[in-house]
């Protein structure tokens, strides 16, 4: 299929970024949406140009490196799908796409499609952990978990930490991201002791560099793991009661 | 410094028997107090399991750690992408596992050509990854009475493997990045996100610092410490297609090795049976699916190679279940070198499937009718859904196509028992090493491997190292030392961008994958081997001539990071060519056409070739030095391996 792609190109955190237009004929439909974009990278480079830059490792869904705004909408037109996971058949002959990085103040433009997302590693350096040292470990099976919670705890586990619910959001809030790696810990029995502390911890980190949440549910709907909203009203409930446990105790 | 003289490939496996052997060792190391701890700084590369593990433990103990990672998260490493699970010998299920039926089997699986020391110790520490991984809120999977699941893998007849979901990988690296980060947190560990490893620094004979590049602005630095760890994975990206990430590289085992680390069995590589087969030339790597599809899906290709019906309308008697009938023993789970051979035999003799003719059936429809949809659904629904998005068939519907595709390196730096290099005060982790696997690795061992290397090893042998430098400082980053090598790493970025030739990095990337795919894949010549060594030394010229990086070095530059790498696979690639010519024998992932049975199983020489075969430097296009390291067997008999 032939296809012209609007691309954000941008030389570098300071300056200005502008769109390009490059067409890109006989693109095969098995091809995925970023080999898509090598394809055109090798013909830029065949034609002595800088190829457009962009993020991704694994290519298969799961390291969270990729994600790119596609007409819009974060990682594309896929529903639960990272962009490294959308293949080219869900595209027609003639197809105009335009491709930008995520927007989000928390996220800056580094160059072209790459933003830095290292404010997700200040949230879980706050309190996204369970405080066990290596070799202090009890027996695996002296924590018995139920199955239901085990599994909705891994529901929450399973944010590949990629930030298109920060890209989605009206406010650039990242809300869904904390949310799910405080649910993850929080539903577990091994999460308890820490449980409000870390809470409080990883929302007030969240909110120095993310907006508010205002429950549009954008995230939900743009997260390639589609990890619920509900894990927001879980963060919620545990900051609220963080917050009230303090003022009993002072 | 002073300097500690090291007799070459003494692997310092402790005296006594094979279960008191780390024991002994624990007791017979030095230590450091917990107070002079903080006096020792350590540099750990990578940041995946072994590498997250390693930097979170040490940091915990109390040493100075500096963790470096090329990703922009540590998150991200491509330990992430492990799917199938984690073995531990817990005899959970009573099926009459234990550590000795472990490393038994891991032995067997590698095909006698690895430590028995090391396996058995990797065995015994299995246990306790299992129990951290718990308490750090790992989920594993659950029975509904609340315990841990297990289920079977490839190379095993007890059920060992601890999972979660098809993403087992993913969630043992956030354990240990979150372990991770709590010691960021902590001030233990310093984190440098976006910054790669390009160069070793030894001064005095000892490993004593790094020279990075910085990946947003080009910054080429260094940093001193009293060690080195390097836990920066495996080679297999050579071959470009695989189902490595993209930017799994050799480039910080590679300059170690170059600075004089030997590099041990490099021939050694995985071929996995079961990944989704190639589509079009475009394609940029291939997807593996979980080992543990093999558990219920049976393996098939129809017996007329001319056959054109839908495969549901291939009745059972023109069906070949091919596993099922050579190895009725393991059947469908024969160890990964195993099977992803006899699919190479049934594609080669034109019974492929698929429109390339390049695959082979994985059929669920039996363990459907058997156990239900929804069974299925909950074993490997989130498998079957990546299937689909990939190749746009419905795996509930129609059998699933895999083929085989490289996905791991047995080989690496050569370790000690301590998991130290040739070059003191250099250790090597997870699979940058070459220690535990053999000829082949078990499914669900590479994550054990990382881990117990990370966690509970390390942690122990670099005191021993550590304890009688106390009170000397690392040399200054502007020791003669550092300078030089910022010299030679900033000569070598200018380099490749001055060359200004005419064709992209991937096009020789992708050239230098099929040399090796073909001549150095899943089935080896001496002809062939010979014939790759000369193809890639000519393409590796070509390349240092006509290579074009566009762009600069002060920003990002995703060609000129891609160009580094590839240009040290050229290297790695012509060593493992030249392992795999002098390895005149077959054993495990290394398949010597000949030297095989009547029935075409491999044929393992071990009267020539029961011995580690490390290689040193001694330049480029060059060939390398030999050092072998006899590999001696006192508890485990090495026997023909049968899974029939």
């Amino acid at each position: 299929m032939d296809l012209t792609l609007k691309v954000w190109r941008q030389d570098g955190p300071e300056q200005a970024g502008r769109f390009e237009t490059y067409e890109a004929p006989g693109i095969d439909e098995h091809a995925s949406f970023l080999e898509m974009l090598d394809i055109v990278n090798e013909r830029l480079i065949a034609d002595g140009r800088e190829p457009i830059a962009f993020d991704s490792d694994c290519r298969e869904g799961i390291c969270g490196t990729c994600g790119v705004m596609v007409d819009g909408v974060p990682h594309g037109p896929v529903r639960g799908t990272a962009v490294c996971q959308v293949h080219m058949f869900h595209y027609s002959d003639g197809d105009e796409i335009t491709i930008e990085p995520f927007r989000a103040a928390g996220f800056p433009v580094q160059k072209d499609l790459i933003v830095d997302r290292t404010a997700f590693d200040r949230i879980i350096q706050a309190g996204g952990y369970i405080s066990v040292n290596t070799g202090a470990a009890p027996e695996a099976n002296l924590i018995p978990v139920v199955k239901d919670v085990a599994d909705r705890a891994f529901d929450a586990a399973a944010c590949i930490g990629c930030g298109a619910c920060v890209a989605a959001c009206p406010n650039g809030a990242a809300q869904l991201f904390t949310a799910a790696k405080v649910s993850h810990l929080n539903l577990l029995p091994q999460g308890q002791p820490e449980r409000y502390q870390r809470t409080e911890a990883m929302v007030e980190t969240m909110e120095r560099y993310f907006g508010s949440c205002t429950n549009y549910g954008e995230c939900e709907a743009a997260c390639p793991k589609e990890i619920s909203i509900d894990f927001i009203a879980l963060l919620n409930k545990d900051y609220r009661k963080s917050k009230s446990r303090g003022r009993w105790a002072s | 410094m002073s300097t500690v003289a090291q007799p070459l490939l003494d692997a310092k496996i402790p005296a006594g028997d094979l279960a008191e052997k780390w024991d002994n060792h624990r007791f017979n190391m030095r230590l450091v107090n917990p107070a002079n701890k903080r006096r020792f700084d350590i540099i750990v590369v990578g940041t995946g399991l072994a590498g997250a593990s390693a930097a979170a433990s040490l940091g915990e103990l109390g040493y100075n750690v500096t963790a470096f990672t090329f990703h922009d998260s540590p998150r991200r490493a491509h330990s992430i992408a492990a799917q199938g699970g984690v073995n531990a010998a817990k005899n959970y299920r009573n099926d009459g596992d234990s550590i000795f039926r472990m490393f038994h089997d891991t032995i067997k699986g590698g095909d006698y050509r690895s430590r028995e020391a090391n396996v058995y110790r990797l065995a015994q520490v299995s246990l306790e990854i299992i129990d951290q991984a718990v308490a750090q809120g790992v989920p594993f999977a659950r029975e509904y009475g609340g315990l841990l699941d297990n289920r079977s893998f490839g190379g095993a007849q007890v059920s060992r493997t601890f999972y979660a979901r098809g993403q087992t990988g993913q969630q043992l690296l956030l354990g240990a990045y979150q372990a991770l980060m709590r010691q960021v947190d902590a001030g233990t560990v310093t984190l440098y996100p976006k910054t790669e490893m390009l160069e070793l620094v030894v001064v005095d004979g000892h490993a004593r610092g790094i020279v990075v590049r910085d990946l947003d602005t080009g910054a080429i630095s260094s940093h001193s410490a009293h060690a080195v760890v390097l836990a920066t994975g495996g080679y297999a990206s050579a071959y470009f297609l695989s189902t490595m990430a993209k930017q799994s590289n050799a480039t910080a085992i590679w300059r170690a090795h170059r600075k004089g680390a030997l590099f041990a069995n490099p021939c050694f590589t995985q071929i996995h049976p079961t990944c989704i087969p190639q589509s079009g030339d475009y394609q940029s790597k291939l997807t593996l699916m979980s080992e543990s599809l093999r558990n219920d899906g049976r393996i098939w290709v129809p017996k007329d190679p001319d056959e054109a019906r839908p495969p549901d309308q291939i009745p059972e008697e023109d069906r070949d279940y091919y596993l099922e009938r050579m190895y009725p023993a393991f059947g469908n789970l024969a160890p990964r070198d195993i099977s992803s051979r006899a699919a190479k035999r049934m594609v080669d003799a034109g019974h492929g499937v698929g429109p390339r003719k390049n695959g082979v059936y994985l059929d669920f429809s039996e363990a459907m009718q058997r156990l239900g949809r929804g069974r299925i659904t909950e074993r490997y629904g989130n498998l079957f859904q990546m299937y689909e998005k990939i190749t746009a068939e419905n795996p509930y519907a129609v059998p699933m196509r895999i083929y085989p595709a490289p996905h791991y390196a047995m080989g690496g730096l050569w370790v000690d028992y301590n998991l130290m290099t040739t070059i003191p005060g250099l250790y090597a982790l997870g699979e940058a090493n070459f220690s535990d696997h053999g000829a082949n690795r078990l499914g669900a061992s590479a994550l054990m491997q990382g881990l117990a290397d990370g966690y509970f090893v390390l942690p122990y042998t670099i005191g021993d190292y550590l304890a009688p430098f106390l009170g000397e400082r690392p040399p200054p980053t502007d020791h003669e030392a550092f300078k030089t090598a910022e010299r030679e790493v900033d000569d070598r970025v200018r380099g490749l961008l001055a060359v200004g030739g005419t064709r992209s990095v991937d096009t020789f990337h992708r050239e230098l994958g099929r040399i090796l795919w073909d001549y150095c894949g899943m089935a080896r010549n001496a002809e062939g081997l010979a014939k790759a060594r000369s193809e890639i030394q000519t393409l590796r010229d070509e390349y240092h001539n006509d290579v074009r990086v566009l762009g600069e070095n002060e920003t990002i530059n995703q060609s000129l990071e891609k160009a580094g790498r590839v240009a040290d696979f050229f290297e790695v690639a012509e060593l493992m060519t030249v392992d795999a010519l002098d390895r005149e024998e077959s054993c495990g992932g290394h398949f010597r056409e000949e030297h095989q049975t009547e029935d075409g199983e491999a044929l393992r020489d071990d009267e020539r070739f029961a011995h580690v075969s490390a290689w040193g430097f001694t330049g480029v296009g060059k060939d390398p030095e030999l050092v072998k390291e006899p590999l001696e067997f006192e508890f485990v008999t090495p026997t023909t391996r049968s899974y029939k």
